[in-house]
């Protein structure tokens, strides 16, 4: 059953890195990811390199954790690694067959491609993993909040974000469950040509659609009964505080910035 | 054929290999023998649904062997071929009603049937069978399964799991959520298909009473693995072992305990009201039951 | 404010669900609840006690020639209906569908953000309210790991932040095992204990309904009975027709009775039983 509570792989923990506000987190991770572009020479990429080992390690999190956030991915990413490698000229030519070829440029681009990808993935595996989802709901609330002014509601795109997330590893389990059930019906899933696959698919689907339904018919009726009436009037019980350590995470990535911008070639 | 299901050193861990690896199972030896009606008892988490799912092969050991009939599973084991275990092997989920998906009754209980490759006219024919086996009116047959009442649907999909005709029942919590009559009549009738269609019945259960009633053999599980086996004659005489355990006795033997305490004699602890009715009665006195008779 | 005796006052209470056909849901029931009781409502599947509940909280399409609810004195309409909700809090049977938050704490919190009460207000009373379903250390949990006990403890807790004077047991531990039956059951017993709570309990468990000041049995929408447990268990083998088990004491009895023995009329609680039979022994 352990297997389903690490939705979005949140570690619990309590380093630096958990600790950090999520709004902090969210808009860093996705400011690092500019910052990368910056990295143009050997020199840049081993600073941010090193930087997020860095912060990998402030994390608590083993490595292996973040090596698993690549695998999905290898494919595209030696897919694009290939691409450069082989259709990049300058330098020193190598080898070359028509249109391909094997240059100095090309090997150094392929590897500066590979790395920018990897530091990408850590850096956001980072952030789910350091980030409980409900969390990162809230930083998203926080950030969509100026929307309210053209009535976007935000306070309800937030509690359906909750609990949609809140019941995902309920309906996993669901899914699971009656998978087995069907299984045992003699169903074989992910066997057979597409055909006899997606016909596998409705012995799942209805069942799940309707228990879903009925979920959400009862906890209407709950959420009723403890009073709720829409987001209007409602207080909050999460806030999200903005420390000093957050201060200074922005003033390092600042640094990080004037250091990038001060190496590049 | 017969069919024995027989474990020996299985242990199962969900998602080996993995930083999120956790042992479920561990050292279980173990024989259903065929006919026999083993009652599975255990803490919710003490490992009870991880094991069943290995008597039709939903799960696979992580190391050891599960032999069901002549099929050895063991780790090694490929995926493929395991359908003629599932027809053998019938499993009734918790809250199997959860399962039901066709547009009425009819189908739906010939899904499982046709699964394994029954004719469509043959299965319709047996699903009207098994409806009636379940105690439902032919009526139902017609109807959407989503517009029956709670009970109903659970023994539609009972009867979906016996029209694949299984040597084996498996049954995990079928009285779970039903009133005390529903429940009745669940039980009722996985008795007469132990008796009468001399079905392996393995019930996974909360209530003693059940397994007071109806086991022949009783497994009790404890974090992952199994801590006590027997009949449960045996396995209940130990009220203090059980209640250490917060797992309960029959109310019948929790009951005699106290009588044992006050002076009344027992060979064993009865594990029901008529068995102990009738050693209660030699040690009442005789006069007092005619002197009330007068009354 | 005065004080009300008579918590909840039914009066000629119809109910039918829209786009059903046959009898109704509800018929003409009328019932009375002292403050401080404790009430269990039994009855088979069907039998209308979900409706009822559900319609004391105003849950359910009410028309004006549906009958009269008061709790507290206020009549349910619509113009009174959160007012009304706010001072009743309710259980349901399953647990994962009644867990909003995505926390321990969150739940809890739900109903008092609800309410709009200020931020340090509703830190002081979720960490009262976690404390006193023993659930404290469980705070930033997430639902998936807790048990179903647990979780209906959670729901508990969620109530009792929002100090209601009632609380309803709509079948709320027929989902648990008897590990979370046993802990949902003396959590309520012990809060009652302590606020003078009103408790409402729909059930088929005959320990929840042994807990019951008066237990009333619903048939067909309408009140077939009602009574001390004692008057009601003594229905022996007919309890189950109208969804409860039969005590143990009785069956016992019953099987006392098969031996030929001549049992006693009245209810014996099983420790009635013990020293019954000890007495005769004695005699020997």
């Amino acid at each position: 059953m352990m297997n389903k509570l690490l939705l979005g792989r949140f570690i619990p923990g309590d380093s630096l890195i958990h600790r950090l506000d999520p709004r902090n987190k969210l808009l860093l991770s996705f400011y690092y990811i500019g910052i990368i572009f910056l990295a143009n020479n050997w020199l840049t990429y081993l600073v941010l390199f090193f930087f997020t080992l860095f912060a990998v390690y402030l994390s608590n999190i083993k490595m292996g954790f973040f090596i698993r956030g690549v695998r999905p991915l290898i494919w595209l990413i030696l897919f694009t690694v290939l691409l450069q490698v082989f259709f990049t000229r300058g330098g020193t030519t190598y080898w070359s067959w028509g249109p391909i070829v094997l240059s100095q440029f090309g090997i150094v681009n392929g590897i500066y491609i590979f790395m920018r990808f990897v530091l990408i993935i850590f850096m956001s595996t980072l952030l789910t993993l350091t980030t409980p989802p409900l969390s990162l709901a809230d930083a998203i609330e926080a950030i969509l909040k100026p929307l309210r002014v053209v009535h976007f509601p935000v306070y309800e795109v937030a509690l359906m974000l909750s609990i949609a997330l809140r019941f995902v590893p309920t309906l996993m389990d669901e899914t699971e469950k009656i998978m087995n059930a069907q299984r045992a019906r003699g169903v074989d899933f992910g066997e057979g040509n597409l055909f006899q696959q997606m016909r596998s698919v409705v012995p799942l689907l209805i069942p799940l659609f309707v228990s879903s339904f009925n979920r959400a018919e009862d906890l209407a009726t709950a959420m009723e009964a403890r009073g709720y009436q829409g987001g209007e009037g409602r207080s909050k019980y999460r806030i999200l505080t903005w420390q000093a350590r957050d201060t200074w995470t922005v003033l390092v990535f600042g640094l990080l910035t004037g250091v990038l911008v001060w190496l590049r070639a | 054929m017969a069919v024995d299901i027989t474990f020996k050193d299985v242990a199962y861990t969900y998602q080996a290999g993995t930083p999120f690896e956790s042992q479920a199972l561990h050292d279980i030896n173990l024989t259903i023998a065929e006919h026999s009606f083993t009652a599975i008892i255990g803490h919710t988490g003490s490992g009870k649904s991880t094991l069943v799912q290995h008597l039709n092969a939903l799960l696979k050991p992580t190391s050891g062997t599960v032999t069901i009939g002549e099929r050895k599973i063991t780790p090694e084991t490929n995926n493929k071929h395991l359908k003629p275990l599932r027809q053998k092997v019938g499993m009734v989920f918790q809250f199997p009603e959860s399962q039901l998906f066709e547009e009425t009754v009819a189908k739906d209980i010939a899904f499982g049937p046709m699964n394994f490759g029954m004719e469509a006219t043959v299965a319709a024919k047996k699903a009207a069978e098994m409806l009636t086996l379940v105690g439902l009116p032919a009526e139902l047959l017609e109807r959407s399964p989503f517009d029956l009442s709670g009970g109903q649907m659970r023994r539609v999909a009972i009867a979906g799991v016996l029209a694949m005709a299984p040597e084996v029942l498996i049954l995990d919590e079928p009285t779970a959520g039903l009133d005390p009559a529903g429940r009745r009549e669940i039980m009722g009738m996985v008795e007469r298909l132990h008796h009468e269609q001399h079905l392996t019945v393995v019930l996974i259960t909360h209530r003693m009473e059940d397994v007071a009633n109806y086991a022949d053999h009783v497994v009790v599980m404890e974090q992952g693995t199994i801590a006590k086996v027997g009949r449960p004659q045996e396995v209940f005489q130990d009220v203090a072992w059980l209640q250490a355990r917060q797992l309960g006795v029959p109310e019948t033997t929790e009951f005699a305990a106290r009588l044992q305490q006050r002076g009344f004699k027992f060979d064993q602890l009865p594990l029901t009201e008529a068995e102990l009715a009738a050693a209660l009665a030699p040690q009442l006195p005789r006069e007092v039951v005619s002197q009330q008779h007068d009354e | 404010m005065t004080v009300v005796t008579k918590i909840i006052e039914v009066e000629h209470l119809n109910f039918r669900y829209p786009q059903t056909e046959g009898r109704p849901a509800l018929s003409d029931v009328n019932l009375t609840i002292e403050q401080g009781e404790w009430v269990a409502i039994i009855g088979h599947n069907g039998s209308g006690k979900s409706t009822l509940a559900k319609s004391l909280d105003g849950l359910l399409p009410l028309t004006p020639e549906s009958g009269i609810i008061r709790v507290a004195g206020t009549k349910l309409t619509e113009a009174s209906v959160w007012d009304i909700r706010s001072q009743i809090g309710m259980v349901f049977q399953n647990p994962d569908n009644q867990f909003v938050g995505a926390t321990v704490e969150d739940d809890v919190a739900f109903g008092l953000e609800n309410i709009g009460l200020p931020r340090e207000e509703m830190l002081t009373r979720v960490h009262a309210a976690l404390e006193r379903v023993r659930m404290t250390e469980f705070a930033d949990r997430e639902p998936a790991r807790l048990s179903g006990g647990q979780k209906q403890r959670v729901a508990i807790a969620g109530i009792i932040a929002l100090q209601p004077k009632i609380i309803i047991l709509d079948e709320s531990t027929s989902m648990l095992d008897p590990t979370g039956r046993i802990e949902v059951l003396e959590t309520v017993r012990q809060l009652k204990e302590q606020a003078d709570l009103t408790v409402i309990s729909i059930t088929h468990d005959i320990d929840e309904a042994a807990n019951a000041n008066r237990i009333i049995i619903l048939d067909d929408g309408e009140i077939k009975e009602s009574g001390t447990p004692a008057e009601i268990f003594q229905y022996g083998e007919r309890l189950i027709e109208l969804g409860l088990d039969v005590p143990y004491a009785e069956r016992l009895k019953a099987a006392l009775q098969r031996q030929g023995l001549v049992v006693p009329q009245q209810y014996l609680t099983e420790e009635g039983l013990v020293d019954w039979l000890w007495t005769l022994h004695s005699k020997m």
